[in-house]
């Protein structure tokens, strides 16, 4: 459970985040989704008690994280894979936290296996580790403390195919059980195919959030008809919005079976009716990145 | 009263590490990476060569286990503070900071864990320092011409520890303060340089040198003439470079944003 209510973080005159608010509930994996800059990384540094926030606040589990006792044992954390000590093996790492957590020596073997860190590269030092075995590393350390929650900021950079797919499994299991995930991304496929929930954000900014289902059925239906002109004449008098899409279909904003109904109520046959996908989805994600994109030159 | 959670995993998740666990830990990360090895080792072999010098130069009469003890105790000033700030800085230059404090948001309490091990590492280095007096004091008397005593005051020794512990302080406390490796290093050992040269052309620094010029404060302790006035003057010194940073150096660790 991650309660983030009316975040807002101030540097100087630049607003980092602007009133963000969520929630992430058990048994779901919610991907948190921006372009770089947006302001994913300072929320989650604000959830895990590394940055304070200018206003609002953030709570793990029904308490701030500072006073979750011993949080690596409740709330497993992943913000930065590289930001580990070069020089020191995977294992010692694990090790080490392990001490801290109070967590059995055993654990740490065992995760080292469940996440693919075989002996060979458990003894290594971390300084030749790359990137992706550096995520591989930093999941098995969120994981050490067998958490009930788990926050990772962009955990699948660097993990190849095989990694992602096997990131995606883990996190389904783990929220399946009963767990609480949240993970950032700056791809939109990346988080859909494991999410429930998205939660979009842009300058700081929520733009949107919601189930899957529900963002993509905000996005409007595509319809199309052997006769456009009196498909959007029957949508006119129904009351219903539509733009003209790619080629043909027309972009309805309303549920499918209103403008079935409005189609039908006018004799106009349909050759085509289904939900937008997330090609509404994806513009409005893109969107943000090039507004974003924009912002950055004119700061540049 | 007793109360049982049944609860599974529910008491380790609310028992944080006492603070000997988190020193555990810290005295361990300084010698987990070959960097840190080095690091200790050098302070080992600094005195080594120092003790290794005396046996053949100098007089005679500083033969003897206090001599030797003495000899070993400047050159492994030279080194240790660097432990100091490196326990601190590191975790900066190699952003673990972010790990340590995700499992340990309370920082104070890192800090009191770095301060332990800080002072658990200088008791080592002086126990070190006297062990390998007494080996050079073993072998000066067969080799060369030397005193050989054995007699130690427990004030020397004392005083040779606290000598130690100041430039620790002050090691822990520049780095707390700049949180950069190189900045803290830059700063502990070119300050004091500078300062002498200034105090040395400016005769109304000269005064001031006496009860703030660390290195000139910390010299009667090795001397062991500690009197009243030297304690005062020590004191006023360590309170400038030892504990200002330090209070500073907390406050800013504290309330710093980790990235």
């Amino acid at each position: 459970m991650i309660n983030v209510e009316n975040l807002t973080k101030r540097y100087g005159k630049h607003t980092a985040l602007d009133d963000v608010s969520f929630e992430c509930r058990p048994g779901t994996v919610t991907g948190f989704l921006g372009p770089n800059g947006a302001g994913k990384s300072t929320t989650m540094r604000i959830i895990c008690g590394l940055t304070p926030p200018t206003g609002g606040r953030a709570t793990v589990l029904g308490s701030p994280y500072r006073r979750l006792g011993n949080p690596g044992a409740r709330v497993g954390v992943l913000l930065d894979a590289s930001a580990q000590h070069g020089g020191r093996t995977g294992r010692e790492v694990l090790r080490l936290s392990a001490r801290i957590l109070g967590a059995d020596p055993g654990r740490v073997e065992e995760l080292l296996g469940q996440v693919g860190l075989g002996d060979a590269a458990a003894n290594r030092r971390i300084g030749g580790y790359s990137l992706g075995m550096r995520q591989r590393l930093g999941l098995a350390h969120a994981l050490l403390g067998d958490p009930s929650v788990l926050i990772l900021d962009e955990p699948a950079n660097g993990l190849d195919p095989e990694g992602i797919h096997w990131m995606r499994h883990l996190l389904r299991r783990f929220a399946e059980a009963g767990g609480t995930v949240l993970l950032s991304s700056h791809l939109l496929r990346e988080v859909e195919a494991v999410a429930d929930r998205l939660v979009l954000i842009g300058s700081g900014r929520v733009v949107a959030q919601g189930t899957l289902d529900e963002l993509v059925a905000s996005s409007g239906v595509r319809v199309r008809a052997t006769d456009t002109l009196a498909l959007r004449a029957a949508l006119t008098a129904a009351g219903i919005d539509a733009e003209t899409g790619a080629n043909g279909p027309l972009l309805a904003h309303a549920e499918a079976e209103r403008v079935g109904r409005a189609a039908a109520a006018a004799g106009v046959a349909l050759v085509e009716l289904r939900p937008a996908d997330d090609g509404g989805l994806e513009q409005l994600f893109l969107s943000l990145t090039t507004g974003t994109t924009d912002d950055g030159k004119g700061v540049r | 009263m007793i109360a049982i959670d049944r609860r599974p995993g529910t008491s380790r998740a609310s028992r944080q590490a006492s603070i000997w666990c988190l020193t555990t830990v810290e005295l361990r990360k300084t010698s987990d990476t070959r960097a840190g090895t080095a690091l200790l080792a050098a302070i080992a072999v600094v005195a080594a060569g120092r003790l290794v010098a005396q046996l053949f130069i100098g007089e005679a009469a500083d033969r003897d286990l206090t001599g030797f003890f003495h000899a070993a105790m400047l050159p492994v000033s030279l080194l240790l503070p660097v432990l100091g700030i490196l326990l601190v800085t590191s975790e900066w230059s190699q952003r673990t900071a972010q790990t340590t404090f995700t499992l340990v948001p309370h920082r104070g309490r890192v800090v009191l864990a770095k301060a332990a091990a800080a002072v658990l590492l200088t008791v080592l280095a002086v126990a070190v320092s006297l062990a390998l007096a007494a080996l050079a004091n073993a072998v000066a008397a067969p080799l060369v011409e030397a005193d050989g005593s054995w007699a130690l005051d427990m004030r020397t020794l004392a005083y040779g520890l606290l000598y130690q512990l100041v430039g620790v302080c002050v090691g822990l406390g520049v780095g707390m303060l700049l949180l950069n490796s190189a900045a803290a290093l830059v700063v502990y050992y070119i300050l004091p340089t500078v300062w002498s040269l200034v105090a040395g052309l400016v005769e109304s620094l000269k005064a001031a040198a006496r009860w703030l010029d660390l290195t000139v404060t910390t010299q009667p302790l090795l001397a062991g003439e500690m009197t009243a006035e030297a304690w005062r003057r020590l004191g006023t010194s360590f309170a400038l470079w030892g504990l200002l940073p330090l209070v500073l150096g907390t406050i800013r660790l504290l309330r710093s944003e980790v990235k």
